[in-house]
């Protein structure tokens, strides 16, 4: 049995629900929650209940304090592998002074006095800097302001550290637990005295992450590894061509393999769509896939089976020279385009990608009743799960008990939670308990995918190359459009355009559009989303003015098209320094430069590549993130490090193509993902400088590294490479 | 369905299951060893390692009546009681894991390319570990981390 171990939390609390004034209120659990636990101390090989906290206190949702003087800290964004089961909680605890090392951290279940609680847009720290260390800050004016009365001395004479106040003049102490009671009853204090930066402990350091020996000894509970007594195992068939409808199906053979209990008919629900599937149900996981592989059904394709990405893509094409949707206007592009005396125009092409997590889809549901259930999941958030089911499933949320484990990656993936809908409906039907594993081969071919962009480029120069024109279209289906059932036009637009319109270059006359064309295959968020591909066309074509102009790609960048002070501007100054940017590289090799800023933070990139036969190998990366303030700077530099070997899969393995209405690609064999052979040495700076604005670290790392990488290959070989994927072998 | 006789970490088992059942499912949902993970069933990435006989092997495509004829089968939780195997502390010192589900594959291969490799090249190990993939991308940290295992070793 695995060691997991599940504690019901039994919580009276009245419930209250947090607002953004108030959210340092006192308040609890919302009835009944089931949450995991596990020790945070590295090398500790048990996971801990949180256990019956019928004596401990709550003094902000976030903080849990037993008489015992056991703490838990509640972390409302979920880790698939970011680092957020120890840089949010690191928010608490640092202010809170006490020790990481000896609190006990919880993942959330969506309960509302948790307000947001989705890892996405690389938030978790930058939206959370502040408010997190408010509720550390907090709780612990309490907890000093206890120890101050039952000392009667002034509050003033009092400090904390390591989960003890002390009292300065005298030198006694006492441990929290000892004073929560007295704490709890007290008013929370609105706008507690923060940390200055000198004094951290905890934040801006290299801390080891409390997960680590969890996930070096297979103790690290994954969503697939969840078990519940009485559980079945189900595996599903999904539409071979997307939208087919089941015209019938013949379950026979299925039904002898020894172990399957039932099959049926039901649908998966993504976003607005519904896809007819079969699910197997069987006493283990293999009999369900046996089971699922003896199926005969009858599809009909509706027409649909016509859908190719070569056609596709020539469609998007012929869309060259439409006039799309005006994102950003700013003097008279046509003008200044026509009277410019040095034109140049270009073309650029991106590929759909799939998010290939190495966990695949799985969740495990069971249903109280006809009205309540209660999922275990790997998930990117919580209250997303949640409000999606009470919609597919027709019951109220608080019907709804979500239980989020470690996810074994989500870049995006699991912000749609239709294995859990699936799961759910699969259970019901079953009258049971249900664990849903879907494959690889689901994983690889149901989607939601990356969208793929194409994007048109033009832009005038003067005689001398200064930039006088500028345009970046976008042509490209949306991910809206896929999913929702109103799509908004406007939404489609700066979606799709993500960043191109403000980055810091100063591109006088620049006139971006947006060219929307219908997709029938389900598209999706995916790591640094929009920016992933749009940034490719823009930062190549950058490069392409600068060798127009006659100059130095860094050098145009930083001397033409960035005359202020930027923080873009710091990151090339930045760059440029750490790649020792001026001193010549051997005969053969290239280095390429390129940055991109979009919502989620700024970073990047110069790439060095040598030629070797007919193709080119990366010598080395040098990455610069721009992030004002840094909570763990060797999650950072990981991230980066990740960052370059998913850009770089997009950028040189082929992605993912449609024929005939059908993914082509099935499983690694076919869409394979970058090997640790193919990893170039990556060398991170980051700038945490203190500016004013933090920015994020999980997506920036992947937007600029392809641009830098093909702007490379051309500084060694003089080819321009004007389309994703492209192949290191044959440039 | 017959009765397999198994010995994994050196712990014998008897599972009543289809002997064409991989390995695999056998440890995860019988035995009831979670730490071996699911990611491709078809022996292509590598999350599913585990040692036969001490040979780093895909769990995911052999017949658990083929994983009889082993002396023993070591999982991620056999290779050590206390996360102190040298390979272990090498990847914690690194913090190599990001959301880790990899890593038990990765890291059953790394403990079988040291035993017959101690002091493994760049090369050895890119040749030891290419069949082990890694979506968030910490192959650079487990290269290093490998070398550090080496040198911790001795």
């Amino acid at each position: 049995m695995s060691e997991l171990l599940i504690t019901k939390i039994l919580k009276r609390n009245r419930h209250s629900e947090i607002g953004r004034r108030n959210f340092l209120k006192l308040s609890g659990l919302s009835g009944m929650a089931l949450i995991l636990g596990v020790s945070s101390k590295p090398g500790n090989k048990e996971l801990l209940a949180v256990g019956d906290l019928a004596e401990s206190y709550k003094l902000t949702p976030y903080i849990i304090i037993e008489k015992t003087g056991k703490i838990t800290l509640m972390n409302p964004k979920p880790d698939m592998g970011q680092g957020t089961f120890q840089s949010v909680p690191a928010l608490i605890a640092e202010e809170l002074d006490v020790s990481l090392d000896a609190v006990t951290i919880v993942q959330t279940g969506g309960q509302t006095e948790y307000g947001e609680q989705v890892s996405g847009g690389s938030e978790s720290v930058r939206k959370n800097y502040y408010s997190l260390r408010k509720v550390g800050a907090s709780a612990k004016e309490m907890l000093l302001t206890a120890a101050a009365g039952q000392w009667k001395v002034p509050v003033g004479e009092c400090y904390a550290d390591n989960a003890k106040v002390y009292h300065k003049p005298s030198g006694r102490n006492i441990p929290y637990g000892e004073l929560v009671e007295t704490a709890s009853k007290l008013s929370v204090p609105q706008d507690p005295k923060l940390k200055e930066a000198k004094d951290f402990k905890i934040l801006g350091k290299n801390y080891p992450r409390p997960e680590v020996p969890l996930k070096v000894s297979g103790r690290a509970v994954f969503g697939i590894d969840v078990e519940v007594p009485g559980m079945v195992y189900a595996s599903v068939e999904h539409n071979p061509v997307f939208g087919a409808r089941i015209i019938s199906y013949d379950d026979v053979e299925s039904m002898k393999v020894k172990g399957v209990q039932k099959t049926f008919k039901f649908q998966r629900k993504l976003g607005k769509n519904k896809y007819d599937a079969i699910a197997v149900v069987a006493d283990n996981y293999w009999a369900a896939h046996q089971g699922r592989l003896a199926l005969k059904i009858k599809w009909d394709y509706q027409g649909l089976d016509k859908f190719n990405s070569k056609d596709y893509e020539q469609s998007l094409r012929d869309l060259k020279d439409k006039e799309g949707a005006v994102v950003h206007n700013d003097g008279d592009f046509e003008k200044s385009y026509s009277d410019a005396p040095v034109k140049l125009e270009a073309f650029y092409e991106t590929p759909v990608v799939s998010h290939s997590p190495m966990e695949p889809m799985n969740c495990i549901a069971q249903w109280t009743g006809t009205d309540t259930v209660e999922i275990w999941a790997s998930s990117q958030g919580p209250d997303l799960l949640k409000d999606e089911l009470s919609r597919t499933l027709g019951i109220p949320k608080d019907h709804i008990k979500v239980n989020i484990l470690f996810s074994g990656g989500g870049f995006g993936r699991r912000l749609y939670n239709d294995f859990a809908t699936e799961a759910a409906d699969i259970s019901k039907a079953a009258g049971k308990p249900v664990k849903l594993i879907w494959t690889r081969e689901d994983d690889t071919q149901l989607g939601p995918f990356r969208p793929l962009t194409f994007s048109s480029l033009k832009a005038g120069l003067s005689a001398d190359g200064r930039p006088v024109a500028f345009q970046h279209k976008v042509i490209s289906p949306s991910i809206e459009a896929t999913m929702e059932e109103k799509r908004n036009e406007t939404g489609e637009s700066t979606d799709m355009t993500e960043g191109i319109s403000s980055q810091k270059y100063e591109l006088p006359n620049m006139k971006n559009e947006y060219v929307f064309s219908a997709f029938p295959i389900p598209l999706a968020a995916w790591r640094s989303v929009t920016s992933s591909t749009v940034a490719f066309a823009q930062e190549c074509f950058i490069d392409e003015m600068a060798v127009k102009a006659g100059k130095d790609p860094m050098s145009y960048r930083l001397e033409v098209l960035l005359t202020k002070d930027s923080d873009t501007k710091k990151v090339l100054t930045k760059l440029k320094e750490v790649s020792h940017w001026d001193k010549p590289l051997p005969k053969g090799w290239g280095r390429g430069v390129a940055q991109y800023e979009f919502f989620a933070g700024l970073s990047g990139y110069v790439v060095e590549v040598s030629q070797r036969g007919g193709g080119v190998k990366i010598e080395k990366v040098y990455a610069v993130i721009d992030l004002g303030t840094v909570v763990n700077p060797d999650m950072v530099a990981l991230q980066m490090e990740g960052g370059v070997t998913m850009a770089l899969t997009a950028a040189i393995k082929n992605g993912i193509t449609f024929k005939n209405g059908q993914t082509e690609q099935t499983n690694f064999h076919n869409n394979p993902i970058v090997r640790i052979n193919e990893m170039p040495e990556v060398e991170v700076h980051i700038i945490a400088d203190g500016g004013p604005t933090i920015k994020g670290v999980g997506e920036p790392g992947i937007p600029p590294f392809a641009p830098a990488l093909a702007n490379a290959i051309f500084a060694a070989t003089g080819k321009r490479i004007r389309r994703m994927p492209f192949d290191l072998n044959k440039v | 369905m017959s009765n397999i006789n198994l010995t994994i970490n050196n712990k014998p088992y008897t599972v009543d299951v289809d002997p064409q059942m991989p390995l695999l499912w056998v440890l995860r949902d019988v035995v009831g060893l979670k730490g071996t993970k699911f990611g491709c069933g078809m022996s292509l990435c590598g999350a599913c390692t585990v040692h036969f006989d001490g040979v780093a092997m895909r769990s995911c495509t052999l017949p658990v009546a083929a994983a009889a004829g082993a002396k023993n089968i070591t999982t991620i939780e056999g290779v050590s009681a206390n996360i102190d195997h040298a390979v272990q502390k090498a990847w914690i010192e690194l913090q190599v894991p990001q959301c880790g589900y990899c890593q038990s594959g990765q890291i059953m291969s790394a403990v079988s390319l040291l035993q017959t490799n101690p002091k493994p090249t760049d090369a050895d190990i890119d040749a030891a570990m290419s069949g082990n993939l890694c979506r968030c991308g910490t192959y650079t940290r487990i290269r290093k981390a490998i070398h550090r295992a080496a040198e911790m070793m001795g």
